[in-house]
């Protein structure tokens, strides 16, 4: 198999985050990705906002079914064992510490583990939906994102700029180009994807990092 | 026992200009489709909406917010709704976005008669703005009120006469925490049982809750706007690759 690059890269990182059995929360685009690269021997439970606990693949047109949908309204599926509740017991599992892992992507994040992937005053506002329970509530916050803007603008900061969805909470931060563990003192360097190196990664971020003795491969 | 079973006339006597009405769908999908096509008619206007979402143009809350007859949403996101986006930068259109878990917690509260609840949630963040923050336990959360309204707008895939509802799958959406959460509450329904139908685990919500019951008329458990345009899309795409292959 091809060593894999961009944003498959990211998803298959952030799949290895994963032990069996855990009840995860992915956020639409690259972080439901994810599923696709779980390591062998690894079932989940996906949490979707409306309130399932264990949505399964998306159904084929003939197969949807009008009261089976995902958090973006699609149609969607139960996995065997999955089950459905209301919209205060689905943010009770979100907040009230029962979701071990969440994927999010993001607009920009920090050295301080900050993160604001929900509105660019007077351009996107969208809303934050679920996201800022996400991070109020969920121990591993994992942000799956692109390591710059199309303009090379570093999306990793000293401090966000724009509002923030939640504060000093992104545990891990995993690129197309390397996986950063943000900790109290800081982020530190851990792996680096095929292709990059360290002076190649202090180029296009603007965050501080530390890099220890042994940094691994991204894969 | 009392019916609770109204025709759509008299569902839409108790929705008036310039109520708080809350919408129990799913970005528009799940909806009381056919009361909320009554009060386009009818020509409801001034509406504070609470809704989980803006909907989508063609569906839900936000066929109303198209037609201008709402003045201010509570809500948790509006990307699927250009319209609504549109009419917030305008200044048409008032929007206070909310987390959504604690979206779902102040409409509890507002049913379940509590005055507010802590959450962590938005600690640290602009939600703070305006708001009490309390620490308990050395943990910080913030102060959050409860939300009630005139109106809630429910829909439910079965109600007996009496009143009780049932919700398949993922159609409970919001439905189920907003009924206990409003003066008057309406549910659209896909199907009509006669009292005792419903088992007593099948009862989502219980007969005293409910005030009225409509019972639509127009195609069952049809597929939303947004489903047969992706669907339609789909089959365009697939049509199109069939007649590529065979060049």
């Amino acid at each position: 198999m091809a060593a894999l690059t961009g944003r498959a890269l990211i998803a298959a990182r952030c799949a290895k985050f994963f032990k069996n059995g855990d009840f995860v929360n992915l956020g639409i685009g690259v972080p439901l990705m994810c599923v696709n690269y779980l390591p062998e021997g690894v079932d989940l439970w996906l949490e979707a906002e409306i309130g399932t606990v264990g949505s399964g693949a998306s159904p084929k047109w003939e197969d949807a079914d009008v009261d089976c949908i995902d958090a973006g309204g699609q149609p969607a599926t139960v996995i065997k064992g999955g089950s459905v509740y209301d919209h205060e017991t689905s943010f009770a599992f979100i907040r009230g510490g029962h979701i071990n892992a969440t994927v999010l992507g993001t607009l920009q994040v920090d050295q301080e583990g900050n993160i604001a992937n929900w509105t660019i005053p007077g351009k996107l506002v969208t809303g934050m939906g679920g996201a800022m329970d996400l991070c109020a509530g969920v121990k591993k916050i994992v942000v799956a994102t692109d390591h710059c803007e199309k303009s090379g603008q570093s999306k990793i900061l000293k401090k966000c700029t724009l509002p923030l969805t939640g504060a000093k909470c992104v545990t891990d931060i995993v690129t197309e180009r390397c996986y950063f563990e943000v900790t109290p003192e800081g982020l530190v360097l851990r792996e680096l994807a095929p292709g990059y190196t360290v002076e190649d990664i202090k180029a296009c971020t603007e965050a501080d990092f530390t890099v220890p003795e042994h940094v691994g491969v991204m894969e | 026992m009392l019916s609770k079973v109204v025709t759509k006339e008299e569902a839409l006597a108790k929705i008036h200009d310039g109520q708080t009405i809350m919408f129990g769908d799913w970005h528009g999908e799940l909806a009381a489709d056919e009361i909320i096509g009554g009060m386009i008619e009818k020509g409801v206007k001034d509406i504070t909406a609470i809704a989980v979402s803006g909907g989508m143009p063609d569906q839900g809350v936000g066929r109303l917010i198209v037609e201008k007859r709402v003045n201010k949403l509570l809500t948790t996101h509006i990307g699927l709704n250009p319209v609504a986006r549109d009419q917030m930068f305008a200044g048409d259109l008032e929007v206070e976005f909310i987390p959504q878990g604690t979206f779902a917690e102040r409409i509890r509260c507002g049913g379940a008669g509590l005055g507010g609840c802590l959450t962590p949630t938005g600690v640290g963040t602009d939600i703070e703005k305006g708001k009490q923050k309390l620490t308990i336990n050395g943990k910080e959360y913030l102060l959050e009120l409860p939300l009630h309204a005139d109106v809630a707008l429910l829909k439910a895939t079965k109600a007996d006469t009496a009143g009780n509802l049932y919700f398949r799958m993922n159609s409970r959406a919001t439905n189920s925490t907003m009924a206990y959460a409003a003066d008057v509450v309406i549910v659209e329904v896909e199907e009509l049982v006669e009292v005792g139908e419903l088992g007593p685990e099948e009862i989502d919500i219980p007969a005293p809750i409910v005030d009225m019951v409509y019972v639509k008329t127009g195609e069952k458990r049809a597929f939303c706007p947004m489903w047969k345009r992706a669907m339609a899309k789909a089959a365009a795409k697939a049509k199109a690759k069939a007649e590529g292959g065979k060049k």
